[in-house]
Order: C-alpha cells, then structure tokens, then sequence
C-alpha cells in the first residue's frame, strides 16, 4: 500500500483529472508539437532515407563494409534497436504479472517503445541487405521458385521471432489500450469519434468485457515473457553459431538478453524524462518509478558486468592462439577507447545509482541512462567491428570503420524512433487511464 | 514414425548424401608452388570476375575468387617468405550453406558448394560464417570498358550488385563435361576431362583436380601423399581441397 500513496508526487488526482490530463496531451496540440513533429520528419528524411536510396542506387559499396568485415554498423544499429525495444513489453508484463502498482502510469509508454524500436530494427535489415527487393525470400511464402527457407539458419529463427514478437507485443498494447480507446471515443467528437469507436471495439465496460479484457490481457502477458528471451537470444546466435573467435560462445545468449533488457530499461528512463517534460504527466510518473527503475539499472548493470568478465576469462582460459588474438584486439587495438569507454559507461556509472541522491534525481538520471544506451550501442559496434574483420587466417585480416552513409543512416533512425513515438502519443493515450484509475483510493463522501 | 527418424538422420548428413556422385576434390602442391598468380589471372578471365579498381582495392574490395596469401617469418634479415593460394575449400560440412536463410548456398551432389546469384539476397552472412574468407561481396554493379566486354565468358553469368559469389570449381567446365559424358553412352566423366582454369593456368602444374571417389584419378593418389593437409583442420569443416606441405621451408 506504500507504493500506492508514493506513486503520486503531488497528490493524488481524481477520477476527473486522470482522463482531463490524459486526454488533453492527446487532443490539445500545440505548436511546439508540430516544431518537433516536423525536425523529427525532416531528419529521418535527410539522414535516413536520402543516404537509402543513394546506397540503393550505387549498392552497399557505399558504406564502409568491406571484403574482411562484411557486417558493420547496420547490424549493430539492428542489435541496439532490438535490445532497446526488450524492457518495454518484457517489463509490463512481468510487473503485470507480479501486480505491481508502480507499473500502470509507465507501461504504455514503454510498450509503444517496444514497438517503435521493433520496426526501426527491422528497417535496418532492410538497409543492410544487398537486395533489398528480394527480402520476402526470406518468409515462408509460396513463390514460383518452389523454395522453402532454410530453417537451419539463424537468421532464419531471426525472421520469425522478430515477427512473432511484433506481433504479439502490438496485439499487447492494443488490448491494453481498448478501454482507453473507448475514453477518448466519450470525449471526442465527428470523425476522430467514429474512428475511435472501430478503435474501441465498441467497448461498454460492463463487468462481462472487463473479465474477458484481464483474463486475455494476463495470458499474454505470461505468453510475451518467454518470447522476449527468445528473441535475443536468438539475435544472439547470428554471432555465436558461427565460428569465428569471440563471438563463438555459449554464454552469448544470456548476455544479450541481459543487454538488451538492461539498455531497455535505460531507455525507459529517458522516455520517461520526456513524457514528463513535454506532456506534463508530472503528476503520474514521480519518484517512485525512478527509484524502482534506478534499483533495476543497478542489478542489470551488476549481472551484466559479471557476464562481461566471465567471457573474459573464459576465453583467457581456453587460451587457443585465435581467440587470445581476438581478446588482444579487444582490449588493446584500434577499438580499445571504445571498449573501455563502454566499461566505464555501462559497469561503473550505473553504480553511481547505489545512492539515492542519483536514484531520485531526474536529470542525472537522464544523463545516466543516456550514457548507458551510448555504452550499449558501442557495445554492438565493437562486436561487430573487432571480431568480424579479423577471424583465422592473418593474411586476410581487415579493418572496418563506417563511412558517412552509414553514420548518417545511424543517426536517421533516432530520428525515425522520435517520429514514430511524437506520432503515437497523439494516437493512443501515453499514460493508461483506467489502471491509473484502479490505483487510486477510493474517494469517501466526507474526504 | 521410423521414416521420420530416417529422414532426421539422412538432414543430419552433410550435404544430406553418403556418398557423393562425383566427390570433386582439388590438392594443392606447395612445393611446386611459385606464386606466380598465374591462376588467379586464369580465374579472372574464366569466370568474369570484374575489374574494381586501384582505390577499390586499396579500400579492399577485390573480388579474387582464388588469392596467393603471403606470409613472412622471422625479423629482418633473416626473412622468409611462404605463401598458400586461398580459395573456396568446397567445404563437406560448410559453415556458409547453415546460415543462409534463402538456400542461395547449398551442397550439390557432386561435393560442391555451390553459389546461386540469382537466389542471393546480400545477408552476407556466408561470408561471416566462412573461416577461409574466401567469399567475395559485389558491393557495386560493375562494368566492363569497351574492348574487354568482348572477352567475357559467355557460360558464366555476371553478377549484378548485392549479391555473393565465390569459387564454383569452374562448375560450368564440369557441367560441359558431364553433358558430354551423359551423351557418350551415360559414361562417367573420366579423370582429366575436367580441368578449372586455375588448374589449366598453373605452369609448374602445383595443383590437381579430379573426382576423388575414383581412386585411380591422379587426385586420389595425391591425396594419399603423407605431406597433404587442410588448411584450419581442427575447425571440421572437412575442405575438398588438400595442400601438401613444403618438405623444408
């Protein structure tokens, strides 16, 4: 019952104010909307698409790939996109599951990050591929060739355990959302009211659809857990069933996994911020998130280093010729500054969050997560770039650094995640209003 | 139920066959070897590789279907050099064939490994997987200045961007000489009808090419010398090519 009374900072609002101050972020645009809206478009557009289509005219020979390092910073984006979009969806469900009070003002949020991450993962397939317009080979679709994919390749279980997630993670927050839906339809009127009322499914909250909405919305919950391991792991296994040195291990499941939950709850903390700033729901998203989340950061950050230095050893101590050269890279080659720098970022600033000066404090957290998510992206980037270019044969050894199309392309796809997300929260109420409702006291006649 | 176990165990296989129709199987002599690139020059114009250019190169972006790799021992001055041509091991349990999601990399029955340009949608991931780094990406459409459009080989397709390729063993000369034998009263292919351009190119005949599931071939008794070897053995991708060490480096 404690979390319940912190949960709101200021107070707690009524009944009235929980749809007043939902519904206004989504009906009320400003002009400071539009702003961000249209820098958020034009940069995806110049720094995403433009360098696109250029790479799809001339080929991939514009990025900075080469014979020895075939993979680069297009498969990193898509692991970094892919972890971030793991705390969203994996976190409410298990804090749905566990009944946790402190979840219900977050998860939408965090759900639709899951989401957006999901599908600027996926764009990054798209763009990696040498030809793109032959993608759908990779589905199991008849066509008139008579070809199945091959289902003994990793990037094959990729295929469908991103696509199951994407499925099942937006059929989460749709059905999460419907009740919701139905709020914005008894507020609104003309056309947005007629869509809202499809959108709802015209929802009537009788006892009867509320039952069904809990019992349907806890089965996927249980059913999106196993899922979101599987995912990584898999995402994991393009690198560890292969056999080149320091990629191939067994602990490389779990730390992905890890890693990306770890760089997505990072994440939520920065959306959090946003929400926050931009939409004044001040009154929802207080201390109490921030301290679970900063407790979370801490035990991730933990576990994390530890799987850090057990591959370390590990390698060390298998000692063969190939994988010592490959550690030795690592930790003191070319891409040294980054490892260390993802060290420093994502083993020792979490630690900072032990004190609860940081834990409750908004903008250091800020900056905290931000750091984190550039140690996690830098993570990606080293396992691509030292490990790949540098496999058995010395003669063959190469070097990789990205060329200006794919750092642009790189920094197009934050642009297209804040588009998707500015998009969204116009669309679907950000913070859900009927379990922000079920959290708060009941209201006595004589309070 | 048991022909499903059957057939579990059959996909278990590599390449899914027992025995090979034809095994092809090429041994390298490494004592005979000058490094005179003689047979990747035979490779390029056999096969169409493009011409990518002095910066393309520099940017390390050749396609060399098959390489000499240098190496150097020992400190100045006392410096050798020994050198191995690096090409595609047809490997029997090849890493490449797994990971590709579309089977534009497969095992035919004749123990290639084989390459479908037209099925390639660029994941590249082949070339991850491949411990010889012997698969050569097209990151651009390249084109041929006028007069040497005219000398390519018309059984060989060219590859448009986005796709991989490597070594096929000259897969268009075997298939010649297949036909030819099919045709010849359905006779095997006898050893020494088919000969890779690199093979045919070698002056100081370093390398031999045949179907090692006949043991009278010239390849089978090659094989059978104590200095042969697999480049990366331990890794057990079993390659179909065989080099015979140097007897004193």
């Amino acid at each position: 019952m404690k979390a319940q009374e912190t949960m709101f900072d200021q107070g707690q609002p009524s009944y009235a104010d929980v749809n007043k101050d939902v519904l206004s972020s989504m009906l009320e645009t400003g002009p400071r909307y539009w702003v961000l809206l249209g820098t958020t478009m034009s940069v995806a557009v110049i720094c995403f698409f433009m360098p696109w289509v250029y790479q799809l005219f001339v080929g991939i020979g514009a990025a900075g790939m080469n014979r020895n390092a075939v993979w680069g910073t297009y498969i990193s984006n898509f692991i970094f996109w892919i972890g971030l979009s793991h705390s969203g969806t994996l976190l409410s469900a298990v804090l749905h599951i566990t009944n946790s009070q402190w979840r219900k003002s977050i998860y939408r949020s965090a759900e639709a990050m899951t989401l957006f991450s999901l599908m600027t993962a996926a764009l990054f397939i798209m763009v990696h591929v040498g030809r793109v317009w032959f993608v759908h080979w990779t589905f199991p679709i008849p066509n008139p060739m008579g070809l199945w994919p091959n289902f003994r390749s990793p990037l094959m279980f990729d295929v469908m355990a991103i696509t199951t997630y994407l499925t099942a993670s937006s059929i989460f927050i749709y059905m999460g959302s419907v009740p919701d839906f139905a709020a914005v339809r008894d507020a609104s009127t003309g056309l947005r009211r007629r869509l809202y009322t499809i959108f709802s499914f015209g929802w009537r909250g009788t006892a009867k659809e509320w039952h069904t909405l809990g019992w349907a919305y806890t089965f996927f919950a249980v059913f999106v857990i196993p899922l979101a391991v599987s995912v990584h792991s898999i995402v994991s296994w393009d690198f560890a069933l292969s056999i080149v040195p320091g990629l191939h291990h067994t602990i490389f499941a779990p730390y992905f996994v890890c890693g990306a939950i770890y760089s997505g709850t990072a994440g939520i903390v920065t959306v959090m911020y946003c929400l926050r700033k931009f939409l004044g729901f001040e009154k929802y998203i207080g201390q109490v998130h921030l301290d679970n989340l900063g407790k979370l950061l801490i035990a991730l950050s933990l576990i994390w280093s530890y799987i850090n230095i057990l591959e370390l050893f590990s390698t060390w101590y298998g000692g063969t010729s190939f994988e010592i050269e490959a550690l030795k890279f690592r930790l003191t080659g070319f891409y040294a500054p980054l490892y260390w720098e993802m060290i420093l970022f994502c083993a020792f600033v979490p630690l900072l969050m032990l004190f609860k000066k940081f834990r409750l404090s908004w903008n250091k957290m800020l900056v905290i997560s931000i750091l984190i998510n550039i140690g996690m992206l830098t993570e990606r980037f080293i396992i691509v770039a030292t490990s790949l270019p540098r496999k058995f044969l010395p003669n063959a050894f190469g070097f990789y650094f990205p060329s200006w199309v794919e750092i642009s392309i790189t920094i197009g796809s934050f642009a297209i995640f804040a588009t998707l997300f500015l998009i969204f929260i116009k669309w679907v109420p950000a913070v859900s209003i009927y379990e922000v409702k079920e959290t708060l006291k009941p209201l006595r006649r004589d309070a | 139920m048991s022909t499903f176990v059957e057939k579990l165990k059959a996909y278990s296989k590599p390449g899914y066959y027992d025995e090979f129709d034809y095994h092809w199987t090429m041994t390298i002599d490494l004592d005979r070897c000058t490094g005179c690139e003689a047979c990747v020059v035979a490779c390029q114009a056999e096969n169409n590789l493009p011409i990518v250019g002095e910066k393309r190169i520099a940017r390390n972006r050749e396609i060399k279907w098959i390489r000499i790799e240098r190496y150097w021992e020992g400190d100045f001055p006392d410096v050798k050099m020994g050198f191995i041509p690096m090409l595609c091991q047809q490997c029997d349990d090849a890493p490449c064939e797994t990971v590709c999601p579309v089977f534009a990399t497969y095992h035919n029955q004749d123990g290639l490994n084989t390459q479908i340009y037209n099925r390639c949608i660029g994941t590249r991931s082949c070339a991850i997987y491949c411990p010889y780094e012997v698969r050569y990406f097209n990151w651009f459409t390249y084109t041929w200045d006028e007069p040497l459009e005219q000398q390519l080989n018309p059984d060989v397709s060219v590859r448009e961007k986005g796709v991989m390729e490597k070594c096929t063993f000259c897969i268009q000369r075997i298939r010649i000489a297949k036909d030819k034998a099919k045709d010849d009263d359905q006779r095997r292919v006898r050893d020494g009808e088919v000969v890779p351009a690199c093979v045919q190119g070698c002056p100081t005949e370093a390398m031999v090419f045949g179907d090692s599931n006949d043991p009278e071939a010239k390849v089978s008794k090659m094989m059978k010398n104590p200095r042969g070897y697999a480049v990366l053995e331990e890794l057990n991708t079993t390659p179909s090519i065989v080099y015979l060490k140097k007897a004193h480096a």
